[in-house]
């Protein structure tokens, strides 16, 4: 890393930590249903939309309630944006023409962005129109976010609260969520992201003349759009010369900031944001970054207000920063070293392959440690191309659960199982009761926690497992060896976690990655949501037990230690024998010249 | 039940709101504010014409053109309907044997010593439009001789047209590749 690299890196940290206080306390005010700046527009607003709604705002729900309304609401989304993708040819905005999706595409992606995960087995630019983008997707992203914030506000009520089963009602805090914090937001992010170059309109797909004519192999084509193959089984192809190109256009800063600051990650184009559109310069890279880490880090500083004590919220921003930081130093050292394989061909420098000039190697690098230490999947670089061990760092980033800031509410429901598991295994450790936060740990939050914490872990080994016995699963893969089987586990990590990024080589619109996947987007983002609301209500059931001399502090610097530690002793339990056999298998076989 | 239709009709507001208004409001902003910018960044070439996006990076193979970074999109390189990278992962065969072709190609150019790795690497939306200044510098000697002109006049298009870090900070140095060959033609076609 140069000085510049340093500086922007340090200048990134310093702008992000100055938001975090500012924004997690004005979180903590709307969600404690107090005046903020923007109550006087919002209110009214707010009120109308119960009214229609058939909602009493001051109607608090139990946790089962809570959790009926947040599946009830998410069948809804699946079903409207389901039933959206398989009628997309009759509906509007659509000048390209695209046809409907399949079934099983139309499922998997209406799971995927229902669930905040965002796989995406469609390319953008050649699949979704513009109706499906904004009416469809980026409501979902919209919507998905505000529901993983409204789970991790009912469950630090849970903490907060005491002697009582009432979490919150679900649909305010959802409305409250998108209102307040979501849209605002997003209206001053997609305005700045135009200024710096990402489009924003509705008009058709552009042709435009090359400055030189390009000559290629075009594939041809029978009369149903199939390639003609020889008797050798290899493409036919005709030598074409074309003079202009199509550039495709559309609504993209309205999708791209929510996209981030939802960390959803769903791109507007296949490639995502290192297309030139979704990210232009490294200026609205650096702000996209931030838009992904924004409400991650703010929420553990609305986390402390709520709780009624700052300090434990920075405990968790500091364990979150330390492996966000370590992570980003792997990355950017291996990559910069460059490939061994490539240097031997005489080419200089880092392992610039599948990445963008503009953004430079440290931007690039940082957004790719941002978009899975959450569960953001948005990605500027192609994480098939990165050097083994670099591509470690953004799939340990996903198996460890997206806790290093994490998703939208998610990333913090998660980090908060795995304090109350760091308490319950240190109480074990110096005999005495755990307690987190004034509530003491016992059988029912021990469950829950190791159930939000394993169960995509579970998921991942399982179907990966099972992909390597389907024939259409493992002739998906686009890269041979070792590296294959990182494709697969990958894909499973990152549908499991609900992030999204891909080692993208991997074919995954096959049966098998479709429906298999949407089972693993489910189960990784249901089954710890509803572990958390149950979690939430048992908590919030116990009386407050006022810390004493033996009770553990969890806002100071060795619980951050011990709780860092825990995650990744978790984490290299459960994954390290897949990534000898993938990852660490393909780096020596780098280093060995073959 | 009471909180389905809830759901029914939350998920139709917020469709509303965040799926209709939000979506518009951003357009007739961006479009009233940033025209340029939000109908696609589109130029004119020397002829006058409109003639691509500065954002979008296009294929160049003739001696008298900046080449720009290899591209891995399907059917031809920089198509902008098939943005994406090649995905090969850093050991395969396939993927080492490209890369030597790149060089040996770039050696029958007349490159000579090492090649900055962007000129032999694809990038990740195979429509990056730019390279980096050491990327561009190598091949002032072939674009000179191929329009006739004096490396000198060639160096000091580069150096008009290259952009320095963002802010003087962020990001890396780098080259626009079709801004710089339109600077060229504007020259001397």
């Amino acid at each position: 890393m140069n000085s510049y690299d340093w500086l922007q890196i340090i200048c990134f940290f310093v702008v992000l930590l100055a938001l975090i206080k500012p924004l997690g306390s004005f979180m903590a005010h709307v969600y404690q249903g107090e005046r903020t700046f923007l109550s006087p527009l919002l209110v009214p607003c707010e009120n109308l939309l119960y009214r229609i709604c058939g909602v009493k705002k001051d109607e608090e729900m139990d946790w089962r309630r809570y959790a009926g309304a947040m599946v009830l609401f998410n069948l809804v989304l699946f079903a409207a944006l389901f039933l959206m993708l398989l009628t997309q040819h009759l509906l509007p905005l659509n000048p390209q023409k695209f046809p409907a999706f399949t079934w099983q595409l139309a499922l998997n992606t209406a799971i995927s962005f229902v669930t905040n995960t965002n796989w995406q087995a469609y390319s953008g630019e050649s699949a979704a129109s513009y109706f499906t983008q904004t009416v469809g997707l980026t409501v979902h992203n919209f919507v998905s976010a505000a529901t993983g914030m409204a789970i991790v506000i009912a469950l630090i009520r849970g903490f907060a609260r005491r002697r009582t089963s009432l979490l919150g009602n679900f649909w305010v805090d959802l409305t409250r969520g998108t209102l307040y914090i979501l849209l605002p937001l997003s209206l001053v992010g997609a305005l700045f992201l135009v200024s710096q170059g990402v489009i924003q309109n509705f008009t058709a797909y552009k042709t435009v003349p090359l400055v030189q004519a390009v000559t290629y192999d075009k594939p041809k084509l029978d009369d149903k759009g199939n390639p003609i193959k020889d008797a050798t089984g290899n493409p036919v192809t005709e030598r074409v010369t074309t003079k202009e190109v199509t550039i495709p256009l559309g609504p993209v800063a309205s999708q791209e900031v929510i996209k981030e600051l939802g960390t959803n990650g769903g791109g507007f184009f296949n490639a995502n944001s290192a297309h030139p559109f979704e990210n232009p310069t490294p200026l609205s890279h650096y702000v996209e970054i931030l838009l992904i880490l924004l409400i991650p880090g703010a929420l553990t500083y609305t986390f402390g207000v709520m709780v009624g004590n700052t300090r434990q919220g920075w405990t968790l921003l500091g364990v979150m920063l330390a492996l966000l930081v370590i992570s980003f130093g792997v990355l950017q050292g291996v990559e910069s070293s460059g490939n061994p394989l490539v240097a031997k061909l005489g080419v200089q420098g880092a392992n610039l392959e599948g990445k963008e000039v503009r953004f430079g190697l440290a931007g690039t690098s940082l957004f790719e440690v941002a978009t899975t230490g959450t569960s953001c999947g948005a990605v500027a670089a192609m994480h098939d191309s990165l050097t083994p061990i670099g591509g470690m760092v953004p799939l340990g980033l996903i198996l460890l659960g997206e806790i290093v800031f994490g998703g939208v509410g998610s990333g913090l429901y998660t980090m908060l199982a795995f304090a109350v598991i760091a308490v319950f295994v240190s109480g074990l450790m110096i005999g005495r009761t755990p307690e987190y936060l004034g509530k003491k740990i016992e059988v029912r939050e021990m469950w829950m926690s190791i159930i939000t914490i394993l169960t995509a872990g579970i998921m991942v080994l399982v179907l990966s497992g099972i992909a390597f016995l389907v024939p259409a699963a493992v002739a998906s893969m686009a890269n041979p060896g070792a590296h294959g089987l990182s494709e697969v586990i990958y894909a499973f990590a990152s549908m499991a976690n609900n992030n999204g990024s891909a080692f993208a080589g991997l074919n995954a619109n096959v049966n098998f990655y479709n429906l298999a996947g949407s089972l693993a987007m489910i189960a990784g983002r249901y089954v710890p949501a509803i572990a958390v609301l149950a979690m939430a209500g048992s908590l919030a059931e116990k009386k407050y037990i006022p810390p004493s001399l033996g009770t553990l502090p969890t806002d100071k610097v060795p619980f951050a230690l011990w709780l860092s530690l825990v995650i990744l002793i978790v984490g290299a339990l459960t994954f390290f024998p897949a990534l000898a056999m993938g990852p660490i298998v393909e780096h020596l076989t780098m280093l060995g010249g073959n | 039940m009471n909180d389905l239709r809830s759901a029914i009709l939350m998920f139709l507001v917020f469709t509303i709101i965040c799926g209709g208004a939000y979506p518009a409001i951003v357009t007739g902003v961006a479009s009233a504010v940033f025209p340029h910018q939000a109908a696609g960044s589109f130029i004119t070439g020397a002829d006058g014409k409109e003639s691509g996006s500065a954002l979008i990076g296009q294929p160049f193979s003739a001696p008298k053109y900046f080449w720009p970074r290899p591209s891995a999109t399907t059917d031809f390189a920089y198509n902008p309907m098939a943005s994406g990278g090649s995905n090969a992962g850093p050991t395969n065969p396939d993927f080492i044997k490209t890369v030597g072709d790149r060089v040996a190609a770039l050696r029958t150019a007349g490159v000579a010593g090492p090649i900055p790795a962007d000129l032999a690497l694809a990038s990740a939306s195979g429509l990056d439009p730019h390279i980096t200044p050491a990327a561009a510098r190598l091949q002032i000697p072939r674009i000179a001789k191929a329009r006739l002109l004096d490396e000198g006049a060639v160096a000091a298009i580069l150096s008009r047209t290259a952009e320095d870090r963002q802010l003087g900070l962020l990001g890396e140095p780098r080259v626009n590749v079709l801004m710089l060959n339109l600077a060229l033609d504007r020259l001397k076609p």
